[in-house]
């Protein structure tokens, strides 16, 4: 008797056991959910803690409630003054809309997809639109000029947007195409952006001209400036002895005359 | 029948034991689970029902088991990445390796390429955000440092990248990127950035050299010409002084024996006009006294007789 009893107590726990872990869900700081009744969205539930849902009945869909990476695949594209090269781009984006976000895109790999088509296409028009400059300068800035090094190098070219400027507008056309679909991207930006190995190897040829002709200004500087000098010498050296010369004819013709005056 | 008795009681003992053993096993991984340790350098998390609760410091704390979470973040350690190398084994002579150009290679804002190898010191300082506002941080770190340092260097020509503006650099970078970290709330704190390697890239190396070799070329050429003149001008200073004094010397020697010469001839004259006479003939005798004994052979001739030659 005193069995039965044990065991039914034992088979209630259990019970109540498995209807509360259906009934309640915890839900992460850094989570958020969607609660569907038959695959019909009924709530949806961004505050953590403990939860409760109607067991077998309402499904929880967990999204991601954090700044979540999104990162570009390397790309070839042209600029606006036909340069080609690669450009590397990362984003910051969030669900902001978990319902919107579960009905359209499901998960995040739909999510990822359909930024990846929406940012790579913007910067591929956008970039296409601007010089190289544009892509590489963020203010107009003037360039220093090393003191020691005082050479004018190449000086650096102005800009309208700048690469902030190009980001920025790359950042509000691709919003603009997600805002249905229950996400924001936070931040777009160029990590990366090298030339393509064929214009690198030219970029290289340039840059190995230009400093020859800067060791040639060096060279051909101090030649100048040694035969300055020298000139200065042959100079120096003629004044200090006509001079000298001058002067001493000047002495002893003054004591020659003192002594005819003398004797007269 | 007995037999089937025992053995009933037999196993409801046993299931006694082991129930009795399983419940204390069970108390005894709550209770054990109750405690945690926090590490010197670290901070504890705890979250209640997956719900942010509060904060620990370092040292041995009490949760509710099965229902609080800690997560421990290391809000004391200096934490560090690196860009465009790997340090493969850190020690007294580190070990590194350097193949990540497409890290470290960029454009500067004179559209050449340079290649810059960086690291960002930073601290997880606050935990929260650190954990929960931004997933992967390190990742998200390492991305947002990479565009700063473009920007930063995007905005400089090479030469400055290479030379003077190093510094400015990483100061600029360092600020940019904290903006950045507080705009993403992801709980950093950029500590230091510290430029370690920038160089143009290999294959126009030899021609950066030949600048500098160029430069010490230029100054060698100057020093030589400033040697020349080092060599000859002070000496023919020298030499005109010399000219100079030896004219005034011989300056001294003609006024000197002019004034001299007057001097003793007025002496003579004085004394002269005083007995004309006397004084003729006294000259004439000392002239004779000296002019006579040089003379060799001496002819003394009569004053009134006639000719020289015999008559």
């Amino acid at each position: 008797m005193k069995n039965k009893k044990l065991l039914i107590i034992a088979l209630l726990v259990v019970v109540i056991l498995i209807v509360a872990s259906m009934s309640l869900f915890i839900l992460n700081e850094t989570k958020q959910s969607v609660v569907t009744r038959f695959g019909k969205p009924i709530r949806t539930i961004t505050e953590p803690g403990l939860h409760l849902k109607v067991p077998l009945i309402e499904t929880i869909h967990i999204f991601d409630k954090r700044f979540l990476e999104w990162r570009g695949d390397p790309s070839q594209v042209t600029t606006k003054d036909k340069r080609y090269i690669w450009v590397d781009t990362y984003a910051r984006w969030h669900i902001t809309d978990p319902l919107l976000f579960y009905k359209r895109l499901r998960d995040e790999r739909g999510a990822m997809s359909r930024i990846d088509d929406v940012i790579d296409g913007e910067t591929r028009t956008t970039i296409a639109r601007h010089n190289l400059i544009e892509l590489v300068r963020i203010t107009n800035r003037d360039a220093t000029v090393d003191p020691i090094l005082d050479i004018d190098s190449s000086q650096l070219e102005s800009i309208e947007y700048g690469r902030r400027g190009i980001s920025k507008k790359i950042l509000e056309a691709s919003t603009e195409r997600v805002q249905d679909l229950g996400i924001e991207i936070l931040d777009f930006r160029i990590k990366r952006l090298n030339y393509v190995d064929e214009v690198q190897a030219t970029v290289f040829e340039r840059m190995i001209s230009e400093r020859k002709r800067i060791a040639d200004q060096y060279r051909s500087e101090g030649q100048g400036e040694a035969s300055r000098i020298s000139g200065e010498r042959q100079r120096e050296l003629q004044r200090i002895q006509s001079e000298a010369r001058r002067t001493a004819q000047e002495i002893m013709g003054r004591a020659d005359a003192k002594a005819a005056s003398v004797y007269s | 029948m007995a037999n089937a008795e025992e053995f009933k009681k037999t196993v409801d003992v046993n299931a006694k034991k082991i129930i009795k053993g399983i419940v204390a096993v069970v108390v005894i991984i709550l209770i054990a689970s109750a405690f945690y340790v926090v590490q010197t350098e670290n901070v504890g998390l705890i979250l209640r029902f997956g719900k942010y609760s509060k904060t620990t410091l370092p040292g041995l704390h009490i949760k509710i088991p099965l229902i609080d979470k800690v997560y421990q973040v290391p809000v004391e350690r200096q934490m560090k990445e690196e860009f465009g190398f790997r340090t493969t084994r850190a020690g007294v002579t580190s070990q590194h390796v350097r193949n990540y150009t497409s890290e470290s290679m960029m454009l500067t804002g004179d559209l050449n390429v340079i290649v810059l190898e960086w690291i960002i010191q930073y601290r997880a300082e606050d935990p929260y955000n650190f954990l929960f506002r931004v997933r992967s941080p390190q990742v998200t770190l390492r991305d947002m440092s990479e565009a700063v340092m473009r920007e930063v260097v995007g905005d400089r020509t090479l030469d400055e990248v290479l030379t003077v503006g190093r510094e400015e650099v990483a100061m600029r970078v360092r600020e940019q990127l904290q903006e950045l970290c507080d705009e993403y709330q992801n709980g950093i704190r950029i500590k230091q950035v510290i430029m370690q390697n920038v160089n143009p890239p290999d294959a126009v190396k030899a021609s950066f050299n030949e600048v500098n070799q160029a430069q010490q070329d230029r100054e060698k050429f100057i020093n030589q010409a400033r040697a020349e003149y080092n060599r000859v001008i002070p000496k023919a200073k020298g030499q005109a002084q010399q000219t100079i004094q030896e004219a005034e010397g011989y300056a001294s020697v003609r006024v000197n024996g002019a004034m001299g010469d007057v001097a003793r001839f007025n002496a003579v004259l004085k004394e002269y006009e005083k007995a004309p006479e006397i004084t003729e003939k006294r000259i004439y005798l000392e002239t004779m006294n000296r002019v006579l004994p040089r003379v060799e052979q001496k002819f003394i001739i009569d004053e009134e007789g006639g000719g020289v030659l015999p008559s």
